[in-house]
């Protein structure tokens, strides 16, 4: 039988992700905050994953407004990361498993869950750059990847407790799978940030920290904020906290905190890590 | 969206909802557009020639050829859409950010560094916190 291990939890700045590819993690700017990746990398080489399902969001590069998908699975067999309008990140392609993912497709839709199904998608900084916190500069990544989108740019988004119930139909999903393999969920996004507007820049060091805590104190309390005090507390942006509360629903709502780290700022964002099993 | 809608009460802020997601359809196409080296080219070879096959409005278009980044999420503008465009000109996310809040690129990352903008005075409009 499949199972999940653990939890992973990050923010996916897009200039994380070219820190890491313009050899710059050793820069001051950016070495407290890689510095502090290091031990989630030792976790996570050690925990040696079979399949990693990534909960992310496309930033406008894969979704057009055409068309909105609440939520996405990916079930090729790769996916190529995109070109955001600086040219692709050099980074390895992303390889898929199907099988885990047609499973999973099947689980969730007979679990009402009526997601969309994505056989052939690129994908952005939004998956590319948490792999890149957690496995550095790999040749090639070093397990399969299940990439599930969120919408968090178009409003109505999903609430938090609905990404939550996701989480736990994954969960069931995983476990009703034959083969024996050990998956990690990852959680991506936030923590507080806003990029438009003349609000832009708000940080809530205090609000992200409660954040942090509750994961594992009070996921209560996460799973009642609504979407305006994400907006208003933690900026326009820090809704993607709501891809959080979906990892923590694959651990079904009761973990342990086994690694965190904070650091403000990368870029415009307040950059959190968490490790839940 | 509807009458009191509470997000209304948070200064500087755009939720991008389903009226400027109305509003803005074509600003976010043309921006997405240029997630094309190819498009990015054409439209910087001739801004005028590529913007005319895209509907805007006339606030649009004004916001588009001044470089007013604010303009343009108040006209519908999705940040993330608009990020490409702010690619194809060479500018990053922080540039933007700074533009939009009135601030030059150096004042807004000396604010990051310090810790990012305070919520205090940043909450609500009508508590005036």
């Amino acid at each position: 039988m499949a199972r999940i291990i653990a939890s992973l939890l990050t923010s996916h700045v897009p200039l994380i992700g070219l820190a890491v590819d313009q050899g710059k993690t050793q820069d001051p700017y950016w070495k407290p905050l890689f510095d502090g990746y290091e031990p989630a990398r030792a976790w996570l080489k050690k925990a040696a994953p079979d399949v990693v399902i990534v909960l992310y969001n496309d930033h406008g590069t894969v979704f057009s407004l055409e068309s909105v998908p609440t939520f996405a699975v990916g079930v090729a067999d790769e996916f190529i990361p995109a070109d955001e309008g600086w040219g692709p990140r050099p980074v390895p392609v992303v390889k898929g498993h199907p099988a885990l993912a047609g499973h999973l497709v099947e689980s969730l839709v007979f679990d009402e869950f009526d997601i969309t199904i994505m056989n052939s998608m690129q994908v952005d900084h939004g998956l590319t750059v948490p792999l890149s916190v957690a496995c550095g500069q790999p040749a090639a990544w070093p397990f399969p990847v299940i990439p599930i989108s969120v919408n968090v740019i178009m409003y109505p988004q999903p609430t938090g407790r609905r990404c939550f119930k996701l989480g736990q139909a994954i969960r069931k999903a995983v476990e009703s799978y034959a083969e024996d393999l050990r998956v990690v969920v990852f959680g991506t996004g936030g923590m507080s940030h806003q990029l438009h507007g003349e609000r832009a820049g708000l940080i809530n060091k205090e609000w992200d920290r409660k954040f942090l805590d509750d994961m594992t104190a009070n996921p209560e309390r996460l799973l009642n904020l609504g979407h305006v005090d994400y907006v208003r507390d933690a900026g326009a942006e820090g809704i993607e906290l709501i891809m959080w509360l979906a990892a923590l629903g694959a651990l079904n709502g009761k973990a342990k905190e086994v690694y965190r780290h904070y650091h403000v700022p990368a870029s415009n964002t307040a950059a959190g890590l968490l490790i839940l099993e | 969206m509807t009458k009191d809608d509470p997000f209304d009460d948070i200064p500087g802020t755009y939720l991008f909802n389903q009226e400027r997601c109305r509003v803005g359809f074509h600003l976010n196409m043309f921006f997405m557009s240029l997630l094309k080296d190819e498009n990015r080219k054409a439209f910087l070879a001739d801004e005028k020639k590529y913007l005319d096959k895209y509907p805007l409005s006339p606030e649009q278009r004004r916001a588009v050829e001044q470089r007013d980044w604010l303009g343009m999420i108040k006209h519908g503008g999705n940040i993330y859409y608009m990020s490409k465009y702010g690619a194809t000109l060479g500018h990053s996310f922080q540039f933007m950010a700074g533009a939009m809040s009135g601030v030059s690129q150096e004042e807004y990352a000396a604010m990051m560094l310090k810790g990012g903008r305070s919520l205090e005075g940043n909450r609500s409009k009508s508590e005036h916190n």
